[in-house]
């Protein structure tokens, strides 16, 4: 039942920025990062693992945020392996490989914010291996008290702020800070619009091509990232598609590490409307614009949303929540007919999460299933078979396993 | 130990302790007793002892199993659930114990908890295995998060958060599940207790910079920090256990003995090693014996720091009981960074004399082992130690590869015994090649 449903490139208005996009994902030696601080002589640019990491507090203090991804599947691993057991997962290794190839050269730091203990001692390695480089560790509340989680966060970010400002960044200021919030807004906003129109019309914005326009803003400053997906959306409605008999699924467990580009196009092939993902969470994570409450600080706007907003994912603590219930919730808000686990393979957070919400997915009545990757896997028949099957029973079934 | 091995008092003492306090939570229920489970790390214990609950430790449990040949069948039961082959044989011995009626090691059965309290200090995985409890018991649960060392101290932002969450959080919650106010007065003797028995600890510690080394501090270590670890923190039982576990330790000085093996008294202290990352349960008797067959004692070891550095100078303080409690989380040796916890390997290294440096690089634990072939880079780099690497699990049998690990052991050694006559110079590197892959998958 798998559909070829890509737009003709000849005939379609968004290629031009598509191709953009992908070229923003095969930039692995940062040459629009090196291009920025061409442009912006001894401004810093700042590397951050793909999770959620607070972007505006770095564009603030004039400083260039930039996702790192690992190595994607362009990158022989021989070094980082040598730095890693055989359980770890695999963007730490890739990581490693484009840091002592030289391939993360134009950072001058990295904020390795808390996820996991692989990124955690991930932070320390980096201490050791590159002791001239700027990095820091960034300890995220689990506690959601705005006296308690809430005072120590912010804390953190000033202290991120501090940090920069001694390394060369701009000082960290009020208004500075409330104008980056509002380019992080727009572009949040962009975002929203590009998951809309996904939601509505998968046919029109597949999820791969959804994931490029997403991750070309990796390493640019949110304004420009705006500009691109506003010019995307613009063009999203001319394209010249048809819709296709396939099964509407929200893909969770790749927040991370990150699948393979073409995994995506394989899940499509075989027939799934990925209307939801977790992948590049970080530019998702909070959930609506970020507010500067009367009598709060910009700062304290940052704190707010994350205790606030923060969207349900595995590394975020559940307190006194219902576990799956968010996920249950994506399910009925995006009109999806299942869900597909699809989790690094090693990735403690996401697969020590799936079982709860499985057994929440099977209470409700909602199919699933479940493969696992590695960011640089590169056979997808398995799993194309896989997905297929669960396809065609959602569709001829109703996905009653 | 082998059976007819003769026992030490404080082994045979700390026997009965354990026995008596699973006997104790077999009884929980009818006799009113609290129960709630927490983990070994930066955990409470004074604290619940001042509330009189009773704490479940799940790692202990799982540990227990797999010294006990259980964790098999309990890790292939959470696995056929659904729990990913990937992750954490803990979390999964633990479910699957639960999933076959909760028997704890002594084979009673282990009361549900009244309360989950996660203490989430050094490891990620702790916060999803209590969320999977929480799931299966549908009881409440607590959470005390505990900053990261990243930057290799302790600043005053993170002890407040830390002691604000106990005070706020964590004690208003034990106060609503006992229905007990807490008495601070008690809770300032159970401190004070602690403090007597790390005083007591930190001096067998120590014992090992002597040749021979009297105690052997990662094998027979692990007895050693059973009841520091565990439920007897903060308990006048515990301070008699370290008194007298140091007066033995003391008598075997006096009296030049070896460390302890399973085999009995070392006949020769041939090496001395110093050994990161936590033990493999499931074969760990055969483990010992690769070391102590071939005279390697060990004599500074990580592990048995999980709970609490004491010998770098932490004590519990009973005049600053939250601040206190708060030091204690914040600086068990997972909750530092790497370059900490290589600082304190090279300090161990130094002044205890060893002549190798060992490390057991588990599956389950990345909180560990992420970083540990950069460690052994660094530490050779450092020290002009050789280090040796190997790879195992902690309660996963079928990550214990036996034959494969003592090929390894046994190469190490021999390749120490050459350099010993021939010191490393620093930065020289490493002549073997290391990491064996036991299972794995990549």
């Amino acid at each position: 039942m798998s559909q070829e449903v890509a737009v003709a490139p000849s005939a379609d208005p968004a290629a031009p920025l598509l191709a953009r996009a992908q070229a923003a994902l095969e930039d692995r030696k940062l040459e629009t990062v090196k291009a920025w601080k061409a442009q912006n002589p001894g401004a810093l640019a700042i590397g951050h693992m793909p999770i959620y990491t607070p972007r505006p507090l770095i564009e603030a203090v004039g400083a260039l945020p930039v996702a790192m991804f690992g190595g994607g599947d362009q990158v022989d691993i021989i070094r980082g392996d040598s730095y890693f057991q055989s359980y770890i997962c695999h963007i730490p290794r890739s990581t490693i490989e484009l840091a002592l190839g030289g391939d993360l050269e134009p950072l001058d730091g990295v904020i390795f914010p808390a996820i996991c203990d692989v990124i955690r001692n991930l932070s320390g390695m980096w201490k050791l291996l590159f002791p001239n480089k700027w990095s820091a560790y960034l300890d995220v509340p689990q506690n959601f008290d705005r006296a308690l989680g809430g005072k120590f966060y912010g804390i953190e970010l000033a202290r991120l702020a501090k940090e920069l400002h001694e390394r060369g960044a701009t000082k960290l200021t009020d208004e500075g800070l409330a104008r980056a919030i509002a380019d992080e807004n727009e572009r949040r906003q962009a975002i929203a619009d590009l998951d809309a129109l996904r939601r509505k019309e998968p046919w029109r914005v597949r999820a791969s091509e959804a994931y490029l326009m997403v991750r070309a803003g990796a390493a640019v400053a949110a304004k420009e990232h705006t500009e691109l997906l506003r010019a995307f959306l613009a063009v999203a409605g001319e394209r010249k598609t048809r819709a296709y008999d396939n099964v509407r699924v929200v893909m969770v467990g790749s927040f991370c590490e990150q699948p393979p580009i073409d995994l995506l196009r394989a899940l499509e092939k075989a027939g799934c409307d990925i209307v939801w993902d977790d992948a590049q969470l970080g530019m998702r994570t909070i959930e609506g614009p970020i507010e500067i409450a009367p009598g709060r600080s910009p700062l304290d706007a940052l704190v707010d949303a994350y205790l606030d907003k923060g969207c349900a994912t595995a590394s975020r603590y559940i307190a006194n929540g219902v576990k799956g219930q968010a996920l249950i919730d994506r399910v009925k808000a995006t009109d999806a007919e299942g869900v597909i686990f699809s989790a690094a393979s090693f990735c403690d957070p996401a697969l020590l999460d799936q079982p709860m919400l499985e057994a929440a997915l099977n209470e409700a009545g909602i199919p699933h299933t479940s493969f696992k990757f590695a960011e640089n896997t590169a056979q997808f028949q398995v799993i194309r078979e896989q997905a297929g099957a669960f396809s065609d029973s959602v569709r001829l079934f109703g996905g009653g396993a | 130990m082998s059976e007819n091995v003769e026992k030490d008092r404080s082994q045979l003492r700390q026997k009965q302790m354990i026995g008596g306090h699973f006997e104790r939570l077999a009884r929980a229920k009818e006799d009113g007793k609290k129960v709630v489970y927490t983990f070994v790390p930066g955990n409470l214990t004074e604290l619940l002892g001042a509330f009189d609950i009773l704490p479940v430790l799940p790692e202990i449990n799982a540990l227990q199993s797999g010294m006990r040949k259980k964790s098999g069948g309990y890790i292939a039961t959470a696995e056929k659930a659904g729990h990913s082959e990937d992750v954490c044989t803990y979390v999964k011995c633990d479910v699957g114990q639960l999933k076959n009626g909760n028997f704890g090691p002594t084979g009673t059965k282990l009361p549900e908890p009244d309360l989950l309290l996660l203490s989430y200090t050094g490891c990620f995985t702790f916060m999803k295995w209590f969320e999977i409890l929480k799931q299966e018991y549908k009881c409440p649960v607590v959470m005390l998060q505990v900053p990261y060392q990243s930057e290799g101290e302790i600043t005053p932002e993170m002890r407040r958060y830390v002691a604000d969450q106990i005070r706020d959080v964590v004690v208003p919650a034990l106060e609503q599940t006992t229905g007990k106010k807490l008495d601070m007065e008690r809770l300032r003797e159970q401190l004070r207790w602690s403090a007597r028995a790390e005083d007591d600890l930190v001096a067998v510690w120590e014992a090992a910079k002597r040749r021979p080394s009297p105690i052997d501090g990662y094998f027979g270590g692990v007895y050693y920090v059973g009841p520091i670890f565990s439920s007897f923190r903060g308990t006048e039982e515990a301070a008699l256990y370290y008194k007298e576990l140091r007066e033995e330790v003391e008598q075997r000085i006096a009296t030049g003995q070896a460390a302890m093996t399973p085999d009995g008294p070392q006949p020769r202290e041939k090496y001395r090693l110093v050994v990161e990352g936590p033990p493999n349960w499931t074969s760990f008797n055969d483990f010992w014996r690769m070391f102590s067959r071939e005279g390697a004692t060990v004599v500074a070891s990580t592990y048995t720091r999980v709970g609490g550095l004491y010998d770098q100078g932490f004590r519990h303080d009973p005049d600053h009981p939250y601040e206190t409690m708060a030091d204690y989380a914040l600086g068990c040796y997972t909750n530092l960074n790497l370059p900490s916890r290589v600082a304190l390997l090279e300090k161990y290294i130094k002044e205890y004399e060893a002549d190798g440096f060992f490390i057991n690089s588990v599956k389950s634990c990345n909180s560990f082992s992420v970083g540990q072939l950069l460690m052994l880079r660094e530490l050779e780099k450092r020290t002009g130690v050789p280090g040796g690497f190997i790879e195992s699990d902690l309660v996963d049998p079928r990550y214990f590869g036996k034959a494969n690990i003592e090929n390894r052991v046994q190469s190490y050694l021999q390749m120490l015994d050459a350099r010993m006559h021939r010191p490393l110079v620093p930065g020289e590197g490493h002549p073997v090649a290391l990491p064996v892959v036991e299972g794995g998958t990549r």
